[in-house]
Parts: structure tokens; sequence; C-alpha cells
């Protein structure tokens, strides 16, 4: 479709037009007539709805928003074109065989080698026994081997090695969806570990003697403390309603030596009203302070993050500090009890605060244990009421920390922002489907590429240039602040504003140390050749035989400063409409919003799909200011007229 | 008076000291003229805390059987805890040291007695003399002229003795001017823009009254500053109502009438009191020790902090922008010209000019902008958020503003030669300090006061080289350009550096600041060390040439 107009967000005035195009795979927008042809690209994956608005003079507005947080309005001049779009969008955005999706297409020239080598550079056997298991008290079980106990398990699962198949049997059937207690992480230094299941089907009175043999086997595994916590991330209205339903919580009178806790998380339907109303709030046109401060109050999401975050710190420290073991579920065991598990074991072990534990963790805790991937994030056409964001909250947690504990992570905020955007893509297997189980039928790992390893490829973007493996934060178990801490807990802007350039820092610190990083490194090795060459030249003048030392490596020049700090500085251009420069009538009485908007590509990527929306515009900033909007006010926007008379009618 | 007089007690032992995030101390406590002393005797970690008497806002004290406690709560934000064995002990040091923190004579402050242990090297008094910046303006432009119409403070009392003002406007004119603007405040120059000549001015609103009043000189003035044909922007800091108003008790505005070329934008900026309010919701809401989520985003909200944050940003925004963008010149202005009026053109420099994002120009825009401008400094930083005592004239109107620098050098951390402790620094010592160079409200008191013979200034002290060391960010790359902010919500946050300075754990945050100077000093030194080698290598080369050729 030829002339459609994309608009900005933030400045109605600003808009570029260009041709639409739709692919099998993506939306892509090319602007017209400039020079570089600036693309946007869009992949189906990621449209989340898709609004038709009301038809207007000059075109009939489209709204697309995305799971990455992106919002894209574009005009189309004929209503039918726009129709016909929004038709073939609704149908590409929601396909309904895992074989329509991206990554089944998607070829990154790799050969049939380097795609195995991809997929196992994250290996969870190798996991394990990092952790420490198997052990005196750890067994690997093959219980589930043919995912015969349960199907959302993987085939091998960490049990204690007092609990006998047909303990473990026993114990599935007594839990939600036969998700028995299994092991999550082992603390090696105290024999602690985090084990996690679904809930019990206690409903008011039953019980189970294999599940409360299950939970003796897990509390004996660890024989330095004498119980063992068992918690329950719902709220206890939420865990009690379950029990109508034969479903419910552990009575700490049947068990014999567990600690019953509640920590309460609301469920995924709380959640996902909560990002939306969330995601309002940053839609908003130019919001006042406290329409912001609001809308992030009412949505409620801060509160929720740290809800979770609480229940990771809780089962941290049981662990950590009290050498205690836990047992944690939710209901079914694969989102909340996914979120805190994740969160506890990243709290108390360096290893996934790096690149690759970071990935082994999201491998460990989300996809071997099943989480809903494809219901959760509407990879295909499915119930909108499945669809929650439980990962990206855990990703937030993860920001959250990295705030708090700035060296403490080997990556930076783009890994994260990445990984968000690929859980939605599907342009990688990784995340397809909601289990080990049905991965394997598609065959994933020999159809598809693993996303863990073009991260790793391009590792270099991705470090946190103050991470440094021997420093004190990166060393042990993280201890976040307790009380007060409301505070600490702030809004992500690099997310849910991911698009809004001009909402962001305009220089990037972390960009600007891993720029000096670079030459850091390049100033090392040149130093060392430059001392040998030295050391030659002095043996040469003292010796006779001459090395002639080659000259032209001489001249590599430190450049990289200015080129860096030139970056930042690019976005001074600064397009400016003066008709909407404050001629207001001076009755009124609203504030003149001055959006200072400024975009440039400070988001480094190495993935074109990434860059494609950031890449473009650097240089360009705008003032915006909106035009006047008073209410019931004489207009004199006719400067040439003497304001006074205005004035007497405001007073 | 002798300070001896108010110390009944002047020192206790056994006493317990209690600080957040601090695990408690017991020591000894002395008082003396104009500081609390607290040493802990402990050998293995003997620990000293020193507090100015003038840095205390309020004190509570409270008794459980013979033990009493005194929390004091300083302007800095800090609240400390002191446990005092004896009850009468307790009353005398807490009574001492209210007293003593409320002296209200200026004469008897901490920076007449203070005896500096450094070298001055440079005398502060004297580092940024107008007449100093109006050389550097005359090297561009020969159109303003240095004025010594206020030489005895006598035509405007809150100036300083020689302003710049344009070169066709004489001292005559300026004395009518003057009496046609509050207080005498006439149009000055407070920035001229080089890349296209545009000029900042600023003065007090006119008295034009009710019927109306004009003044041909003060037309003549202002109009000076524009190129032919050109219009001006007039800023005026106030809603339009309020600008109306004041009319009533004879202020005003430029009507446009007498002012065609003129156009008049209202930026509303809150003043005095409802600042003051807001600050102490703040700093309430940030030591609030709820674990509710909830609470913390509503009580930030309805502190209203951060929304007066965002306005006065965009205020000094759109007067950058009517500058550079426009190429237009502007006159700022309020009411008393000496609160909002100095935040916006300041701000605006910061905006505009990258001489005042270095230290050295900072500190002279601080000079320039707030302590010559007239900003009544020792009437708004009297008291601070924790005060009781309801004074009219105090407001957090100094620390907005460099709240507002912080908030542009966190998007443009690389553009600052200075970091956040110096920034944290002048608001510490705007409220208390050994230093005299915020006391006084004028020019006026303080050459009244001596305060060039008998104090110290700040600037002989933090710009010597190992002080200044601290205040140096060490990601500045000069950065020529004029720098735009972003002033939407979310990129707007609190400044933890200030107002949670006291309630969150701040090792981990000064690790990472480590960790980035670290970085690049490393950088530094190896650049230096490769420069060496190279040099090295090249003369032994040509060495080697020479000797090869004969």
């Amino acid at each position: 479709v030829e002339n459609v107009r994309l608009l900005d967000r933030l400045s109605s005035r600003r808009a570029v037009v260009g041709t639409l195009y739709l692919t099998a795979t993506h939306v892509i927008f090319v602007e017209n007539g400039s020079e570089t042809r600036k693309e946007t690209w869009v992949l189906h994956s990621q449209i989340s709805s898709i609004e038709k608005q009301a038809t207007t003079a000059t075109g009939c507005p489209l709204l697309i928003r995305c799971k990455n947080f992106q919002v894209i309005q574009l005009v189309i001049p004929q209503e039918r074109d726009c129709h016909d779009v929004y038709i073939s969008l609704i149908r590409l955005a929601r396909p309904v065989k895992y074989e329509e999706l991206y990554c089944f297409s998607f070829n990154p020239k790799l050969d049939k080698e380097e795609r195995e080598q991809g997929w196992k550079l994250v290996d969870l056997n190798e996991e394990y026994n990092r952790m420490g298991v198997p052990n005196n008290y750890w067994q690997i079980s093959d219980v589930n081997r043919d995912y015969g106990v349960c199907d959302s398990y993987p085939t091998e699962v960490y049990v204690p090695k007092s609990a006998t198949a047909h303990i473990i049997v026993g114990s599935s059937k007594f839990r939600s969806r036969r998700r028995f207690p299994a092991l999550s992480y082992y603390c090696k230094g105290n024999n602690a570990s985090i084990c996690r299941s679904s809930q019990p089907l206690s409903g008011f009175s039953a019980r189970c003697l294999e599940d409360e043999q299950m939970l003796q086997a897990i509390r004996k595994a660890n024989p330095g403390s004498d119980f063992i916590y068992v918690v329950d991330t719902r709220p206890k209205l939420n865990a009690m309603a379950n029990r109508a339903a034969g479903k419910g919580y552990e009575n700490e009178d049947n068990y014999s030596n567990i600690k019953f806790q509640f920590i309460g998380i609301e469920n995924i339907h709380v959640m996902r009203n909560s990002l939306q109303k969330m995601l309002e709030v940053c839609e908003l046109k130019s919001p006042s302070m406290s329409d912001f401060l609001w809308g992030l109050e009412n949505s409620g999401w801060l509160k929720h993050i740290k809800a979770i975050m609480d229940a990771g710190i809780f089962i941290a420290k049981a662990v950590a500090e009290e050498g205690v073991s836990v047992l944690v579920h939710c209901s079914d065991g694969w989102d909340r009890t996914a979120q805190v598990c994740s969160v506890a074991s990243l709290l108390l072990d360096p290893y996934y605060r790096t690149m690759k534990g970071f990935m082994v963790l999201i491998e460990k805790d989300w996809v071997s244990f099943g989480h809903k991937f494809n219901h959760r994030y509407g990879n295909l056409d499915g119930d909108p009421k499945e669809i929650s964001p439980v990962i990206d909250q855990f990703i937030e947690c993860v920001w959250q920390l990295m705030e708090q504990f700035p060296c403490a992570f080997e990556f930076n905020e783009r890994f994260l922002i990445h990984i968000q955007h690929h859980i939605y893509s599907c342009q990688f297997g990784n995340f397809l489907c909601n289990s080990q189980k049905e991965r394997r039928e598609l065959k994933i790992k020999e159809r598809t590429y693993s996303l863990w390893a073009h991260l790793w490829k391009n590792r270099a973007d991705y470090l946190n240039p103050l991470y440094r493996s021997d420093h004190s934060q990166t060393q042990g178990t993280l201890h976040p602040q307790i009380t007060p801490c409301n505070f600490l807990y702030k809004f992500w802007s690099g997310m849910y504003n991911r698009f809004e350039k001009g909402l962001h820092p305009r220089q990037s610190v972390t960009d600007y140390l891993m720029a000096v990083k670079e030459e850091t490194q390049q100033l090392e090795e040149e130093l060392e050749v430059l001392q040998e060459r030295l050391a030659n030249l002095q043996k040469s003048q003292s010796g006779d035989n001459k090395v002639k030392s080659k000259q032209q490596d001489q001249s590599k020049q430190i450049g990289l400063y200015t080129s860096n700090n030139s970056l930042a500085n690019t976005p001074q251009e600064y397009s400016h409409d003066l008709k909407s420069f404050p001629s207001r009538s001076p009755s009124q009485g609203d504030e003149e919003d001055s959006a200072l908007i400024l975009t440039q590509d400070n988001l480094k990527s190495s993935d074109p799909d990434l860059s494609a929306n950031s890449d473009q515009e650097s240089g360009v900033e705008d003032l915006s200011c909106r035009s006047p909007s008073g209410g019931g006010c004489l207009p004199s926007e006719d400067s040439g007229k003497d304001s006074d008379e205005a004035v007497f009618l405001a007073g | 008076m002798e300070f001896a007089e108010l110390i009944k007690t002047p020192r206790a032992d056994n006493v317990v000291l209690h600080r957040p995030f601090h695990p408690a101390v017991e020591g000894t406590l002395c008082l003396t003229g104009h500081h609390l002393i607290f040493s802990s005797r402990r050998q293995d970690n003997a620990e000293e805390l020193w507090l100015l008497h003038s840095n205390i806002d309020s004190i509570e004290k409270r008794f459980v059987g013979s033990l009493g406690t005194i929390v004091i709560k300083c302007k800095d934000l800090r609240i400390i805890q002191l446990d005092i064995p004896g009850m009468e002990e307790c009353l005398n040091i807490a009574s001492s040291i209210e007293a003593l923190s409320t002296l209200d004579s200026v004469t008897l402050m901490y920076p007449f007695f203070y005896r500096p242990m450094f070298e001055v090297l440079e005398d502060g008094w004297s580092s940024f003399l107008l007449e100093q910046e109006f050389e550097l303006l005359s090297s561009v432009t020969n159109e303003w002229r240095l004025s010594c119409v206020n030489k005895e403070f006598s035509v405007c009392p809150s100036y300083p003795p020689v302003v710049i003002v344009p070169k066709c406007v004489d001292d005559e004119a300026l004395r009518k001017v003057a009496v046609f603007r509050h207080g005498g405040r006439f149009p000055v120059l407070s920035y001229y823009h080089k890349k296209n000549g545009m000029a900042m001015m600023r003065s007090s609103q006119p008295l034009t009254g009710t019927n109306g009043r004009r003044c041909k000189e003060d037309e003549k003035l202002i109009n000076a500053t524009l190129r032919s044909g050109r219009r001006g922007f007039v800023i005026d800091t106030r809603p339009l109502n309020v600008a109306q108003q004041a009319r009533a008790k004879g202020g005003g505005f430029e009507q446009e009438v007498h002012y065609p070329q003129w156009r008049r934008i209202h930026k509303y900026i809150e003043r005095f009191n409802i600042l003051q309010e807001s600050f102490i919701k703040l700093v309430e809401a940030c030591n609030d020790q709820s674990h509710n989520m909830d609470r913390w985003l509503s009580k930030l909200e309805a502190s209203n902090w951060l929304t007066h944050i965002k306005e006065l940003l965009t205020a000094a925004c759109l007067a950058a922008q009517c500058i550079d963008r426009e190429g237009a010149s502007v006159l700022v202005h309020g009411s008393e010209g000496t609160d909002s009026t100095l935040q916006v053109t300041s701000l605006a420099q910061i905006i505009l000019d990258p001489r005042c994002r270095t230290i050295r120009g900072f500190e002279a825009l601080v000079v320039r902008e707030w302590l010559q401008a007239g900003h009544p400094f020792q009437q708004r930083c009297a008291q601070s958020a924790y005060s009781n005592s309801k004074q009219k004239w105090e407001a957090p109107v100094f620390l907005l503003f460099l709240e507002c620098v912080w908030q542009i050098h966190r998007q443009f951390p690389c553009s600052f030669e200075f970091n956040e402790q110096f920034l944290i620094l002048l608001f510490e010592h705007s409220y208390a300090s050994q230093f005299g160079t915020f006391l006084g409200n004028n020019e006026n008191e303080r050459a009244k006061l001596k305060l060039p013979q008998k104090t110290m200034s700040l600037w002989s002290w933090v710009n010597r080289p190992e002080e200044l060391r601290r205040f140096q960010n060490p990601l500045y790359e000069a950065n020529s350009l004029v720098i735009w902010p972003s002033v939407a919500p979310q990129s707007l946050q609190l400044w933890e550096g200030v107002f949670l300075r006291w309630n969150r754990p701040s090792k981990f945050l000064e690790e990472a600041e480590e960790e980035r100077f670290n970085i690049i000093k490393y950088n530094k030194e190896l650049q230096a060390k490769v420069n060496a080698l190279r040099r090295q290598l090249a003369e032994m080369e040509t060495d080697e040439e020479a000797q090869e050729e004969p």
C-alpha cells in the first residue's frame, strides 16, 4: 500500500510518508524520499492487537500494538486498503499452526553442524552437575522417561535418593497436573535445596501418604535441618478457594516437620490487567506528572513486582542463611513458581548472574519445567485469558536487581530486552510450545535455531562494563534491602517505553564504558607490541643484527573516544514547527507542554529486527508545543491584537 | 555573647549513636560553640562525627526512665539518634543544641569563626567577577556595557554594584527604569548566546499598576536587545491571573500596546510556601517506613515535587528554545525576580552554554545568577524539611534548581564535568556551611557583613586540586552542543542522592561509581603509556636511521 503515513506517537505533527508492505512474516514500512529510506520491520508474531479507528479526512488510521511494547500508528489513505490490511494482519498475527511461525522459515545461514552446536550451548545435565547433583542425597529419576507420569515435566528430573518410584508416582497423583516435587536448585554449600511442584489435591481433608513421604524425603536430603518450608505463592484467599475444587494447600498437621507459608502473588489474570493498565499510562500523550504517577500506582504493577521479589528473597534467605530446604508451589506450579524459583536462584548463585548462567536459568526453571510459553505469550491463536506477562515480570525483577547491584551482573539491560523481544518473536525455537514433550514432537532442535547461540555470538553487545568476576558484588548471595524499600522499585522505561527513544537518557553510560573498555583492550595489545619492538630495537642496537620494524602498524590512531562521543551527541539537529510555538491566548491557564523528543540510535544491536526501528532518525529532534487547548476562552491567537481584552474577560 | 553560657553540659559519656545502616556506636558527646562532636572510644575503630549546629533543623527528645533520647534531624535530611544517660544531661544537651542551632545573629555563625586548615591558592571571593565575564562578552560583541549605576546599592539594593546592560542605555535611564521595576530590579543581561547574538535578560515585574503606567526608558532598554524586525519573548513565571492580580498591588506585566515587539508567555512556576510544603511532604514520604508500595507512589505524587521539577524544566527549555531555535531575545521575570526568574535563566544556560557544564563554569553560574543576582539564600535556606516553625520565607528554590541540573545530568551523563556529589555539596553548603559564600541575602548584605574579609569562600576550598578531584565526572567529554532534555514524566526521577541518601544502602552504588572511575583511569594510564612508548620508539628509530646514513 502506498502513501501511508507513519505517525509519531508523541508528536502528531511529525509523520513520515511511505509504503507499507505485508510479507509472510513481517509488516514493513519503507519511508519515501529520503536517501536512507528508513525501514520499520515488525514481525507478525509481535503484534498483540490491531485497532482500526474512525476514518478521518486524511485517511483511515490503523493502530498496531506490539508485544515488545512498540506502538505503531499508520494512516492509510483508502478505507478499502485499510480494511484489507486490517483483515490480513488479523489473520497473520494469529497463526493457528506452529509451522506458520517465523522460526520455521528463519534461516541465519548456518550449517547443520553450527545449528546443533547452538542447541548444545545450554546443557541442563551439565548444570545439575555444576550444582553438585547427583550426590549422596539427590539422584536423577527416570520415572518420567516417556512423559508417563507428568507430560509437562522434563524426562529427567532430580529427586531425593530416598524417594522411590512408588513414592514419586503416588505423590504425583496427589498433585495438580501430576507435577510432583522436583529439584530446582541445590545449594552445594549447605545441602539446602529449592524444590518445586504444583498444589496438592488436598481439598478439605484429603491426604496422601506418598506425598507426605516425598516431602519427608526432601527434608532428609538436607541433614542439617529438621524441617522444610513449604511456600505457597498464592494469596491465602485464592488457595482456600481452591480447596473447594479438591485442590488446596498442605495441612501442617499431616506433614511432619514442615513450616507452611503463604507469600501472596496475584494470578495471571490480575497481572495481565495490571500490565494493561500500566501500558495505558505509557501510551498517554503528554501526561502530567500526576497522571503518570497515579496511573502507575493504580496499575499496581510495581507492587506485583515487589511481591515476586519478596518471595524470592524469603526463599533465598531460608536456603542461604537458615540452611533450610524450601518446596515452592502455586496452583499448577508453572507460573509464579517459575518466577519465584528463578529469582531465588539468581539471588543465591552468582553463576546465574553471568550471561551463560542466565540462559541456563531460563532453560531450567522456565523451558524445561513446562512454563506454557505458547499460551502465555500468544504465539498461536488461543484463549486470550491464558495470556499473561509472567516471564516479563521475572525479567523486570532482574532489571530491578541490576539497578540495585550495578556490578553484580555480567550482562546489561539490552540483554534482557532482547530476550524479552525473542520470547514473543518466535524467530528462534527455544520458547515454542508449552512443554518439552511438545517441543520434542515438533522436532524443534532439528528445524529451528537456538536464541542462546545467537545471543552468545553477539555477547560483546550484552556485557555489563562494570562487571568483574573478582568484584565483591559478584560473589555469594545478593541481599536486597527489605525495609524500607518501596522506593527501590522503579518504572522501567527502557522496556515499556522502549521505542520512545526520546524519553531515555541521551547518552548511555553503558555504551560509553563499553567503548572505553574496547579501546583499553586495543591499547593493551598495542602496548605489548610496542614493548616487544622496543626490546628488539634495544637488542639490535646493542648487538648488530638489525630487525627492521614494520612502520605501518604505527599509524593506528586512538580515535574511539571522539567517535563514541559524537554518537552520543548526534541528535542535536532540531526541527521546529513555528506554528506550534506558544501563540496562545494569555487567558489560558493550562500549562504549555513541551515534550522534547529526540531520537537516537542508542540501542546498539546486531539484530536487524531489533535495530530496524532504532537506526532511523538519528539526529532529529523535535520540540513540539501542544497547541492551545483551553476551554471556553476567547481565542486570541492573533498576536497583533492586544491581549489585554482577553485578560479582562478572564478576570 | 559567649557560647559557653548556652552550653550547660559540654560533655556526656556513654552516649549511643544510632544511624540507619550503621551499627549503634557508644562514645562521648561534646558540645562546642558550633559543633556537636561524637567520638567513639573503641580503639579498633575510632570514629568521629562532627555536626554543625547550623545544620540541625529540628530536635526531639523523649525519655524512658532516666535514659534520654534525642533525635536530631538535619538540614541535609539526615536523621540521627543519640541515647544519653541521665535526664539532666539529656535535657541540658537538648536545650543547648536548640539554642545553638537557632542563633539569630549572622555574625555568630560558624563561618566567622572558621579558620581554614588548608592553604588558600586562590581567593574564591574574587574568582568570579562580573568584569571578567564582561571581558569575555566584549570579545564577541560591543552592544553591551558595564554599568556602575548601582555602585552604592542605591538604585537596587538586591543587585550587585556592577551589571551588564545594553550599550545604548545610559545610567540616567537605568535609574528611571529601576523606579518602574519591582525592588529596582531593572532588566539586565543574564546570558548572551554567541551562536546567534540573542540575549536573555532578567528583571522583576514592571510596576504598571491598575492604570497601566508605562516607562519609555524601560521599553527602550528591552527593545535594545532586539534585532530590527525581530520579536522577543517575555517569559512571565506567574500564571496570567496572578500577574493581573499583581496590578492591584502596583505590580503588573508588559502590556502589548506598549511592547508591541514582545510576545508574553505565562509559564507558571510555583513559589515559596507551596514549594516548602512540597519539600516537607516529599521528605516525609521518603522517610516513611511502611511496606506498602501503593502508599509510596501516591505520597510521591501527593508531594507534587516532581511536578514542580517538570514545570521548571519545561519553562527553562522554553526559554532556551526561544533563544536558540526561534532566534529571539528573551526577558524573564516573575514578581520579585529573585526566585523562579533565576531558576529559569540559570537552567536555560545549562541547556545552552557548554561552559556552564564545566565545574568552573557552573560555579560562575551559581555566583552570577544566584549570589550576585540577589537570591535571598539566608531567608530561603534558614530551615529545611524538618523544621516545625512555619516561617514564610523558606523555600527550596535553589535545591529545585540543583535537582533540575541533576535531571539534565542524568540524561546527558557524559556532558558535565562535575558529578552528582558536586551538586549535593552545593545543596549542603547552601543550608549550613563553614564558608561564608551562602550567607546574606544579596551582595549588599554581604558587603555590610564584610564576608569577603571575615570569612572563607567555598570556592577557595573546593577549587583546590585535591578537592576538585572528588567532584569530577570521569565520563566527561566536552560537548559543545545545546542539550535538550526530555521533560516527560517517564524521563524524570526522584533525586535519590539527596532524598534517599540516608535511607538506602549506598555501598553497591558507590562501588559502581568507583568501578566506572577505575575503568576510565586505567584507560587513560594505558593511553599515556602507549604514547610514551610510541615516542620513544620513534626517537630510537630516527637515531638508528641517522646512524645508518653517514
